[in-house]
């Protein structure tokens, strides 16, 4: 069951030796059920940060998140975090990875689930494999397969890509919408790449340099698969970069 | 065959330091110390009506046992003390106070404590072998990056699974290097303390070859034998280092 996730008015500071540095200056936005939405921003705008305080790793200062109108105050398994650097269990084989967040199941259910998870991200055959025997976007599959193996209501994503190079990193978008065109989750992913937020999104939040809030909200119309190159898709990727206040028509 | 090449280097140097040491013993004529080929025939003779094997067999059970007891406390111990902060913040002045003091300091008091048999080296290996592994084990839980331990906290997993799955075998790789330090420190030790008035053991062997007749051969018989031991002992350490659940810490 996917879910809704409330964001009102978060603030965060962090102490620094000139006085407190504001990062979040009250961001509200929500996300309905099942729905993609990305966020994107310039560098150091504190969207890893607000991203951690949804997922419920960080304490705002003020406002509050709510999941299907619960406060979200700590980290739950209905919400998997998947990090820009990774945290497959390097000590664990992919499949002792998968099966780790598989509580109340019977050993043999557990194991055949992993295996089925693996085949899916195709990792088939590598079951049995460590982690550092593992390409960098092998191990992004697996992490992404960890997550979708407990079936969690929400993914959080933290630039999940952007450590792979573009070949890779297409064919881990495309992977990643056809599992979601199979099993329903709801989504929000913070990325730098605009594109690959035009790739994935229904919705894309544009945040504002620190003191950050909400710039902009753009709709992506477009059904899947998207026509990346076309022209309407391009226009949408320089209207968002404008408002991250790059000119890519001056370039 | 690359593996013997890059030996070949050290191999010469040994056997160029043999040769001097041979020369020079040849040259200044010297009664008391002996040649390389006189350190073999002792040698020899020590194989020949078994004593050696008792000497070693001695010294191998002190160190093992000490080592497995300090084993055995230092790393629930570490762990403990790197998980929770007050234990950290309580004990470990305690141990930065007692890990410099040498364990031949402790010699008299183990003697007051443990009597001249077995007991004595035992304490004394276990006492000298326990802090490094204490401290490697601590450090290794506090490095323990954050990354897996949101990702452990996600999943919502129970402090067991928590523990097994992920605090321990995280730390493990820190837990191999605080045992191969500990168990060079426990070989170090174990000759200082059979030097206490014990009846076997590699120590007791060079001091017993010095005052009884000076039969240095024997005694440099006994070090040769304490270098090629502490090497392989070292070597048994290494090949846990190789387990596959570890080697993402050292590979790379």
């Amino acid at each position: 069951m996917p879910a809704n996730i409330e964001v009102k008015q978060i603030t965060k500071a962090y102490p620094t030796d000139n006085g407190p540095l504001q990062v979040l200056d009250g961001v509200s936005f929500s996300v309905g059920d099942g729905e993609l939405v990305a966020i994107v921003g310039p560098s150091g705008c504190g969207k890893s940060t607000l991203l951690n305080i949804v997922a419920g790793f960080d304490r705002p200062d003020g406002g509050l998140v709510a999941v299907n109108d619960i406060a979200q105050t700590k980290p739950s398994s209905k919400g998997i975090l998947i990090s820009q650097r990774g945290s497959v269990f390097p000590w664990l084989t992919v499949q002792q990875n998968l099966m780790f967040g598989l509580n109340g199941h019977p050993r043999a259910q557990k194991a055949a689930l992993a295996d089925r998870y693996a085949a899916m991200v195709g990792l088939k055959g590598f079951e049995t494999s460590y982690p550092h025997e593992l390409s960098g976007g092998m191990l992004k599959r697996a992490e992404l397969a960890r997550a979708l193996v407990v079936k969690p209501d929400i993914l959080y994503m933290d630039e999940p890509f952007s450590a792979l190079d573009a070949l890779t990193n297409l064919r881990m978008r495309n992977g990643l919408l056809r599992i979601l065109a199979e099993e329903r989750h709801t989504v929000v992913l913070v990325t730098h790449d605009v594109e690959e937020a035009i790739h994935i999104a229904d919705r894309i939040i544009v945040l504002s340099a620190r003191p950050t809030k909400i710039q902009t909200v753009f709709a992506v119309p477009f059904p899947h698969p998207r026509p990346l190159a076309s022209v309407a898709v391009q226009e949408l990727k320089v209207s968002i970069l404008r408002e991250l206040g790059v000119d890519s028509d001056s370039e | 065959m690359s593996r013997v090449k890059q030996l070949l280097p050290s191999l010469a140097v040994l056997a160029l330091l043999i040769a001097a040491w041979w020369m020079i013993v040849v040259a200044t004529r010297s009664v008391i110390f002996p040649t390389p080929w006189q350190v073999v025939v002792g040698t020899m003779e020590l194989i020949r009506d078994g004593t050696l094997w008792e000497h070693i067999g001695a010294s191998l059970f002190r160190v093992a046992v000490g080592f497995m007891l300090a084993v055995a406390v230092a790393v629930p111990l570490g762990l403990w003390m790197g998980w929770v902060s007050g234990a950290f913040t309580t004990l470990n002045p305690i141990f930065q106070i007692l890990r410099p003091i040498s364990p031949i300091a402790w010699i008299p008091i183990a003697i007051l404590w443990f009597g001249i048999g077995n007991a004595s080296p035992i304490y004394l290996i276990f006492i000298s072998s326990v802090f490094p592994m204490i401290v490697q084990t601590t450090a290794g839980v506090h490095t323990i990056e954050q990354r897996y331990l949101w990702a452990a906290g996600n999943f919502g997993v129970s402090r067991y699974t928590l523990f097994r799955q992920v605090v321990i075998p995280a730390v493990l790789p820190q837990i191999i290097v605080g045992m191969r330090i500990g168990l060079g420190v426990a070989w170090l030790v174990v000759v200082a303390a059979e030097m206490i008035a014990l009846r076997s053991g590699l120590g007791y062997l060079i001091i017993d070859s010095r005052n009884a007749g000076n039969r240095y051969d024997l005694v440099i018989a006994g070090m040769i034998i304490i270098g090629l031991i502490g090497l392989s002992l070292d070597g048994v350490m290494r090949l846990l280092e190789g387990l596959k659940s570890v080697r993402w810490k050292y590979a790379r």
